[in-house]
């Protein structure tokens, strides 16, 4: 006689993919309002705020004439959201417009940049998402040795060294004082590509990968450690699975998720530690192309390169949230 | 679920003196007893009193033009001179207060705007709740230093704006380790029971629910504190925070960064100072965690499973 | 007694006959807190033949979960098995090696744990799960996809692909607890391990489940060793039991004889506290807690709590006695055994009275959401009545405890309360009417606020429902707890020092000292000890009398009803099916749920 209850959650069970497809959507649809608001908010910031745009580039004393040329330029003269519209309208249909320091058209400025720094980012992502990933789980493994201490106490004092202080470091031990193996700073001109002088991308990616393994290791250490100390683990090893076989089928899995949440969000921290480490290795990436900017005032550059960066922000978020979902224990969708 | 128990569950120590009583106090004096928390309290304290008593002990005027550029330790300038000639002594004595006090002004703004913000989205949920957690998402959406920039880049390297800017940036994590923390506690029946004895909404929140929250929020203010030394020391190093002449420890890395291969101690002596004390609060921090949060739990974890937006923020 | 496993031969002298083939032997098994801590269990020993159940019983603290997972060779974090023999077919696992042990683990000795949830990886499919223990083993089978689909069926699952793609968060608790007894089973192993498997499933399904185990351990010659708290689920499965306390044993014997006839005060005691749906009667609890590993002091652990101590008790523990086929550590058995157990009726109240009820409930549904959780539901309190509203979890009777008292108000209908509509929601009622229903809740460890003291927390009420002034707050609070028999040292303590039978009192206590005219107890003693039950639910009963109150006793343990309500309410999917007086509805039922219900549940 079988006797069979009801499976408690049928529309799980059928439909599996939808609750993903949804839960996508959804998110890409609110990533969309977040970049709409964003967007708002920097034209406002920049151009709104502080009176009128075009003194602020020129200056006090500026000639009325060409005072009232740079306004009409950046449109000045007409009602905000107009302004708004226009400015997003162009930004969309790919007219970038003109930087103000230079002159140059905005997006041959500007797409070097971006391509080196992605360079960059994705490099010490990868790199430090793999030592990060690994060393967490030795040490998880290995719990209260003295690999884990030396590696947990290490990694607790790199996290809370600012970036630059890390980028410092590496120029004393390794290009100054006390060696001289690698270039301090990147002889590269703006506008010619990393990967032209590979030499020059080891330091910054070096120190962006000692400023991320650490958030990594701290996250996948911890995860394990629940993992490996949860019932169902024990539940395993009462049934005699032997060890290697908890740590790949039964802790890993369960490990991996929020892992990769943090993985994400140190992409988001990379994006603004990236403009410290370009300043401080002079490497022609957005980050310097923002904080020359912000010096010389170049308002398109900086509502471009803060628009890129929170955009890429808000397509990290959603690429983590979706493969978390996706590795995540199920039990997380059925409630 | 038979779970009478003679033994009583978590918090585990402290069963038999009745921990909640000033329950911040014990479990700051409990991590300052671990070996993490007595190191990281040590050296923060070291280089907040160096930070505090510096000026009053400095040797000469961190502005004076004593000698000539990049000049090497002596007797009279024990730490050489800078990329203009400065005691760097003295300029080290005197260029730390402002960027502790501006770090400690971001922290506090930070926290009490995060935390309003946090406790009010979980417990009035629904639209009050959607409309926090959106503009936490909208202000998240730019990384920290970045934002501050971006107000720095209209107004000006102003003092008052950098702390405002970046107390603001802090906020948005603030609100939601607070959130996920009220929701918590929100669960719990006390909190039905005192609705039931018809307490107004504000009363619950900051009688019933904010006590609470002392655990994740001191650790949420010692990692925002940190960080905001961080920041403001980068905006500095950036040439975005104190202008010159000031002394100040970030400003004085990146100026003296072409004279290192002359007189390192220009830059080593304040990079080491910063990383001394971030390092020390950040272990502080971490012990404190310890304590509150069990050895191998992580910070950090209260607000992942509520990022991932399944069954709560949705 | 409904045990057919029972041996016709009830007097068993210890050890077992030279004739049953014995599985198990456990001896001198100690378990202690890091290397020479102090100990959790100690002086452990018993004997399972093949195809045997024995029964481990204790409350909180006794240690039958540390001593069943002892006999996998296994201690939790921080403990260690520190002496003893466990002989499983003549091979003490405690002497194996690490990769002897791992591969006897599933294949000779398997355990089925308390929360199935919790015990499925819930990133691995079902099916993985189930076949991992014979992928560990492959010797103790020739064709892993025939034996996996065999116990499914003998453990009464599905035996389809389908359930092999399943995730354990798709299926019910009924079944996530299948799957661990299959996967138990999945090895055919000499032993096996069940930890309160039956916890927190629905009685009909504690039944069945009871009603395999006991066929697969005739059939398979297995032995078992059945860990509970729940005396009735076990009298009617084993043929022998044990009952534990403060790490050790302290009575073990035949089924029949320790449940009939205790000799140890304490087994005494807990049976006086179970509750029977056969009768109404006063039900009997044990004041005080179970002392900690290191706080047991050197004579019986039992002595602060016993009713027959004499000083000899507390100089040193009692050896182990052989009395009537029982062994029994107590030095006063032969005085227990001849004492008389008085279980009186409990005494009924005044004659229900023709008046307006306390509270009336007229077609109330309610939706969670689109989803409806109650139908069409009538319910009424006559005034200083006991109502019991009785259902299995899911039923509804938290929903309709909510609605009733504001705290969810998405519901239609009417609630009538001394004559006036109320309001659905709770911001909407007076003050008045909030402080004349009170509300006690299930978990006494999340019902305190642990950031006050007792005292601020039953004084509350008193501050925001009837304005009272300090110094009057202090009085009434003092008094409040005096009258749930808990002393005055109580109000300047935390909840974190409280034992949870005391914290439920400290609720009770705060529900009436603004003196309500009824009082709503949801599950109030779900979350405790049988002994701390019972006396809760007699400080509660005399409670009721003594303040003429209305009380909606809100339960899903149909025995308890019996000994606290005359009028009950069964509820089943959001709808009333039977409701009377109690003697009726569970003697005759009306309805064949009731009728099942009360069929399923176990009895001493």
């Amino acid at each position: 006689m079988a006797v069979t209850a009801a499976p408690a959650k049928p529309q799980a069970a059928r439909g599996e993919p939808h609750p993903i497809a949804t839960l996508v959507a959804r998110r890409v649809a609110a990533g969309f309002i977040t970049l709409l608001v964003v967007s708002a908010i920097v034209f406002l910031a920049t151009q709104v705020l502080p009176g009128n745009a075009a003194y602020a580039v020129l200056g006090r004393g500026a000639n009325p004439v060409r005072l009232h040329a740079l306004e009409r330029q950046l449109h000045l003269n007409r009602s905000i959201a107009e302004q708004y519209w226009t400015w997003l309208s162009g930004l969309l249909s790919g007219k970038l417009g003109t930087s103000l320091a230079n002159g140059q058209p905005l997006w041959a400025l500007v797409e070097p940049r971006l391509v080196n720094s992605a360079v960059l980012v994705f490099l010490t992502g990868a790199i430090g998402s793999i030592i990060g990933v690994a060393l967490g789980a030795v040490a998880a493994l290995r719990k209260d040795s003295w690999f884990d201490h030396i590696t947990s106490v290490t990694t607790l004092a790199v996290t809370s060294l600012p970036e630059f202080v890390v980028a410092i470091t590496l120029i004393i031990l390794l290009a100054t004082v006390v060696s001289h193996l690698l270039p301090a700073v990147s002889l590269l001109p703006p506008g010619t590509y990393a990967w032209s002088q590979p030499r020059l991308l080891i330091l910054p990616v070096g120190t962006l990968v000692i400023v991320i393994v650490p958030y990594i290791f701290r996250m996948m250490r911890a995860a394990m450690i629940e993992a490996l100390e949860s019932d169902y683990v024990e539940m395993a090893r009462l049934k005699g699975v032997p060890e290697w076989q908890i740590v790949l089928a039964h802790a890993l899995p369960n490990a991996i998720a929020p892992t990769i949440q943090v993985i994400g969000l140190n992409f988001l921290y990379l994006a603004g530690g990236v403009v410290v480490v370009e300043f401080v290795f002079n490497f022609p990436g957005i980050g310097q192309g923002l904080v020359f900017a912000v010096q010389n005032r170049d308002i398109p550059v900086i509502q471009f390169i803060v628009l890129v960066l929170a955009a890429f922000y808000v397509v990290m978020n959603i690429l983590t949230d979706v493969i978390a979902l996706l590795a995540t224990p199920r039990r997380r969708i059925a409630r | 679920m038979a779970v009478e128990a003679s033994s009583v569950p978590a918090p585990a120590q402290a069963k038999d003196q009745g921990a909640a009583r000033h329950p911040w106090l014990r479990v700051l004096s409990t991590a300052a007893r671990t070996p993490r928390g007595a190191v990281g309290l040590a050296l923060a304290s070291l280089i907040v009193l160096v930070a505090i008593i510096g000026p009053f002990v400095s040797p000469g005027s961190p502005d004076a033009l004593a000698t000539v550029t990049f000049v090497k330790p002596s007797g009279q300038f024990p730490l050489g001179s800078d990329f203009l000639g400065r005691d760097v002594l003295s300029r080290v004595l005197n260029g730390g207060w402002e960027l502790l006090l501006m770090a400690a002004a971001a922290t506090a703004f930070g926290i009490i705007v995060g935390t309003a913000a946090g406790v009010s989205a979980a417990y009035r949920r629904g639209r009050a709740d959607g409309f926090i957690m959106r503009t936490v998402d909208v202000i998240l959406a730019f990384p920290q230093l970045v934002f501050a920039l971006l107000l720095v880049s209209i107004l000006g390297p102003r003092l008052w704006l950098i702390v405002i800017a970046v107390g603001l940036s802090h906020a948005p994590q603030v609100a939601r380790v607070t959130r996920s923390a009220t929701l918590d506690v929100t669960e719990r029946d006390f909190v039905k029971v005192a609705e039931l004895q018809g307490m107004r909404s504000s009363k619950v929140m900051i009688r019933e629910i904010l006590p609470n929250l002392i655990s994740p929020l001191m650790v949420e203010a010692g990692l925002r504190l940190t960080y905001s030394i961080v920041i403001m020391a980068g905006l500095s190093f950036l040439g975005f925070g104190q202008q010159p002449p000031a002394a100040n420890w970030g400003l004085m890395i990146n100026e003296n960064r072409i004279g290192l291969q002359l007189n390192p101690w220009a830059v080593i002596v304040p990079a080491a100072l910063i990383a001394l004390l971030t390092i020390g609060t950040n272990t502080f921090t971490d012990a404190v965690a310890r304590v509150t949060l069990g050895v191998d739990r992580l910070p950090e974890e209260a607000v992942l499973t509520d990022d991932l937006g399944l069954g709560r923020t949705t | 007694m409904t045990t057919d496993s029972a041996p016709a031969d009830a007097s068993r002298s210890r050890p077992a006959q030279a004739s049953d083939a014995v599985r198990l032997e456990v001896k001198d098994l100690e378990v202690r807190i890091g290397a020479s801590g102090p100990d959790v269990v100690s002086d452990i020993g018993f004997v399972v033949p093949a195809g045997q159940v024995l029964g481990l019983v204790g409350e909180s603290g006794s240690g039958k979960t540390t001593v069943a997972l002892a006999l996998l060779g296994h201690a939790r974090r921080g403990l260690h098995i520190s002496s003893g023999e466990v002989r499983l077919d003549g091979v003490d696992l405690l002497k194996l090696s690490r990769a002897d042990l791992r591969a006897a683990r599933g294949a000779r000795v398997a355990y089925v744990p308390q929360d199935p949830a919790a015990a499925l990886n819930p990133t691995l499919k079902v099916g993985t799960q189930l076949k991992e223990a014979l992928r560990v083993h492959p010797a103790a089978v020739d064709d892993s996809q025939d034996r996996v689909l065999e116990v499914m069926r003998e453990a009464r699952l599905d035996a389809t692909p389908e359930m092999f793609r399943r995730y354990p968060h798709q299926l019910s608790g009924g079944q996530q607890q299948r799957v661990g007894l299959a996967m138990a089973f999945c090895c055919r192993p000499s032993l096996i391990v069940l930890d309160e498997p039956t916890t927190g499933l629905d009685v009909t399904t504690q039944r069945h489940i009871l009603d395999t185990i006991r066929s697969l351990c005739r059939s398979y010659g297995v032995a078992a060793v059945y860990v509970s708290h729940d005396l009735a689920v076990v009298g009617g499965l084993v043929a022998e039991v044990a009952v534990m306390y403060g790490g050790r044993i302290v009575e073990i014997g035949p089924t029949a004889k320790v449940f009939g006839e205790p000799v140890h005060p304490y087994t005494r005691g807990l049976l006086a506290a179970v509750p029977s749906p056969g009768r109404a009667e006063v039900l009997a609890g044990i004041e005080g807690h179970p002392p900690r590993p290191g706080r047991r002091g050197r004579g019986c652990s039992f002595a602060p709590r016993c009713d027959f101590v004499i000083s000899d008790c507390w100089s040193e523990p009692p050896p182990p006695v052989l009395i009537d086929s029982r062994e029994v550590r107590c030095i006063r058995a032969a005085q227990v055994r001849s004492a008389v157990t008085d279980r009186p009726s409990p005494q009924s109240g005044p004659a229900a009275d023709g008046s307006t009820p306390a509270l009336a409930l007229r077609a109330i549904s309610a939706h969670y959401g689109r989803t409806l959780a109650l139908s069409d539901v009538e319910l009424q309190v006559p005034p200083e009545r006991c109502v019991a509203l009785v259902g299995e979890s899911g039923s509804g009777k938290t929903t309709l405890a909510r609605c009733i008292v504001g705290l969810h108000s998405n519901w239609t209908g009417d609630i009538t309360f001394q004559g006036e509509r109320l309001a659905p929601r709770l911001r909407d009622r007076p003050r008045e009417v909030l402080r004349r229903i009170q509300y006690v809740f299930q978990n006494p460890y999340t019902s305190l606020n642990p950031r006050k003291t007792i005292g601020q927390i039953v004084a509350q009420p008193l501050e925001e429902l009837l304005g009272l002034p300090f110094r009057e707050r202090s009085e009434r609070a003092a008094q409040a707890l005096e009258d749930v028999s808990l002393g005055s040292d109580f109000l300047s303590r935390y909840p974190d020092q409280l034992s949870g039978g005391e914290r439920q009192r400290v609720a009770i206590a705060r529900a009436l000292v603004v003196e309500p005219d009824l009082l709503i107890c949801d599950e109030v003693t779900s979350a405790l000890d049988v002994s701390v039950q019972a006396v809760i639910v007699e400080e509660l009963r005399r409670l009721q009398r003594e303040r003429h109150l209305a009380m909606l006793f809100i339960t899903h343990n149909l025995a308890l009803v019996r000994s606290i309500a005359q009028h009950a309410v069964v509820l089943r999917d959001g709808a009333v099916v039977e409701s009377g007086p109690v003697e009726q509805v569970l003697e005759h039922p009306a309805h064949e749920y009731t009728a099942r219900l009360m069929a399923d549940v176990p009895r001493l």
